[in-house]
């Protein structure tokens, strides 16, 4: 495998009039992973990938993506990456798989046309013209043009916006195979469960820079809640002296009882061990890991934009 | 399901096969298109076959009617297919992001390019074949050298391509298609295609004269209807409206 990163977005600034869209936002991303960039809309998610594709000229910072400036090297990037939009990118009068036939021929080796698009549920469509595809159909013929020729690196816009459970289904199995295959994957989205299930790397932006990235696993982190039920308005100040400081306990209803902290065996110890000694049967004992949900909220903030 | 093998295999496919697929895809698309066949096809061919039949207009000139109708309908197909129908037809393509996402493939912009101006000439082959069949059979005795006629055709397709492509670059679609048709109406009337220029007041006649439209419809009526030798000066002004509508093209057009 190569050592050199796939995409090295740094300090990168991009501006349309006087909102500025992406503000110093350095992002590296390894061959052969697949990452999600989750944010907010308007964060800038759009307007960094349109700038790996070649689309859109940093105002300032670089971008490398296959270690080549996408602009200035487009001739030779072109080749190498798909690209999905968000939407469109189709004649309005073409056939489905006309177009995908059409994007194939650009290409030197593409995948054959048929297989891929029955994988996808597009045979059926095959003369049907694009503006009468459903949006789902839309959206899976743009994956298909993405990776129809064999590229290294793909960059997937909302993939899966608007589309059913067995359409998403299908177009996560693609992206775990193209991963399998050695290809680099980078997708927006805003599901999270979608990052969770598909990412190796997450990263989050909002208002134009990454404010965070890693693993799911590690972006989640090791924070948990234990929640319990027993009988309403227990001491809980003996359950505090023997859990460790940053622990919180909490009865966030009468009778149910919330600790959040760093989860270990220790700690579930701790609590059963204080539950037997007060002659408290902890009824409906589970622990909640923190879902990526409550750390993009966390981290972007509740508040409609 | 079968396995796709998914390995990375990137590559262009040769320039040449990349042309040849983008022309033959444009050109499947506009004859595709009932509109655009209505203004590159039906129109002319009406009009053809009406004027020459019914003495609606003043014709001049020697010869029959069909002979001074002839070379303005062709103008008049070159102007629709180059002009028209590819400014609308590449405003919408920049719309629905079509130009955007084809920018993203190995297709090279040029190619692009290129296989929009191959895309026109295949369909103006088709309109002069079926404008000349047409014409014949009601009578038309064509003169001069063909050369001539060639010269003309490339260069009014030249610069109405350049004036297309800005119209389409810069305006929104909707925009586009609605001023593409009226300046189609405005130009097929005040062009010299249908109705003499020499009909038109003395005062507006001079501006009218350096119109592109008038400029092929004169020319080629110069060569086919009067037998006169090659028009240089209705060639110069062609060739003026094709650098500039092609210079500012290439500098004003926005690809999304």
């Amino acid at each position: 495998m190569h050592a050199d990163p796939a995409v090295e977005v740094t300090a990168l600034v991009k501006r349309y009039g006087d909102k500025t869209a992406v503000d110093g936002l350095s992002l590296t991303i390894a061959r052969g992973t697949v990452t999600a960039v989750l944010g907010p809309n308007g964060a800038g998610k759009t307007t960094t990938i349109e700038t790996c594709e070649g689309y859109r000229r940093p105002d300032a910072g670089t971008v490398r993506v296959l270690g080549l400036d996408p602009v200035a090297r487009a001739a030779q990037l072109r080749p190498r990456i798909g690209v999905m939009l968000q939407s469109g990118g189709v004649y309005a009068g073409a056939h489905a798989l006309e177009m995908l036939r059409h994007t194939a021929r650009l290409y030197a080796h593409p995948l054959p046309v048929g297989p891929l698009a029955e994988r996808l549920g597009l045979d059926s469509c095959g003369r049907t013209p694009y503006r009468r595809l459903s949006g789902g159909q839309q959206q899976r013929l743009a994956l298909a043009m993405a990776v129809v020729g064999r590229p290294e690196l793909v960059f997937l816009d909302e993939p899966t916006a608007g589309l059913d459970p067995q359409a998403r289904r299908a177009t996560w199995e693609l992206v775990t195979e193209l991963r399998a295959a050695g290809v680099t994957v980078v997708l927006t989205t805003h599901q999270m469960d979608e990052a969770e299930q598909l990412a190796d790397e997450v990263a989050v932006v909002d208002r134009g820079r990454v404010i965070a990235q890693g693993s799911p696993d590690a972006l989640r982190g090791t924070e948990a809640r234990l929640r319990f039920d027993g009988p309403p308005a227990l001491d809980l100040a003996p359950l505090r002296k023997v859990l460790p400081d940053r622990a919180v306990v909490t009865e966030t209803a009468p009778g149910s009882y919330r600790v959040e902290a760093e989860l270990d065996a220790a700690l579930l110890a701790a609590v059963t061990g204080w539950c037997a000694e007060a002659g408290v049967m902890p009824d409906r004992l589970a622990v909640q890991r923190r879902s990526l949900e409550d750390v993009f909220l966390d981290l972007t903030g509740r508040d409609l934009r | 399901m079968t396995a796709t093998d998914l390995t990375p295999r990137p590559g262009a496919a040769p320039v040449g096969r990349m042309l040849l697929a983008q022309t033959a895809l444009e050109t499947r698309m506009l004859l595709r298109n009932g509109e655009q066949l209505l203004l590159t096809v039906v129109i002319p061919t009406l009009l053809l076959v009406l004027f020459s039949a019914v003495d609606v207009v003043d014709v001049e000139g020697p010869g029959e009617r069909v002979d001074f109708l002839a070379p303005g309908l062709l103008a008049l197909a070159v102007m629709s297919t180059a002009f028209t129908g590819q400014a609308i037809a590449t405003g919408f393509e920049r719309r629905y992001g079509v130009l955007k996402r084809l920018g993203a493939t190995p297709l090279p912009r040029w190619a692009l390019l290129s296989a929009k101006t191959g895309c026109v000439l295949v369909t103006e082959l088709l309109q002069v074949l079926l404008l000349s069949g047409i014409a014949l059979a009601l009578g038309w005795s064509p003169h001069g050298n063909p050369l001539a006629v060639l010269l003309l055709l490339v260069l009014g397709t030249a610069a109405f391509s350049g004036l297309g492509l800005l119209m389409a670059g810069t305006l929104r679609a909707e925009a586009t298609l609605a001023g593409a048709n009226l300046v189609f109406v405005l130009l097929l009337l005040a062009g010299g295609v249908v109705v003499p220029l020499s009909k038109f007041p003395g005062a507006v006649r001079p501006v009218l004269e350096l119109l592109p439209i008038s400029a092929l419809s004169d020319g080629l009526r110069s060569v086919l209807q009067l037998g006169g030798g090659v028009p240089w000066a209705d060639l110069g002004l062609l060739a003026g409206w094709s650098v500039l509508g092609l210079a500012a093209a290439s500098r004003l057009f926005r690809w999304e």
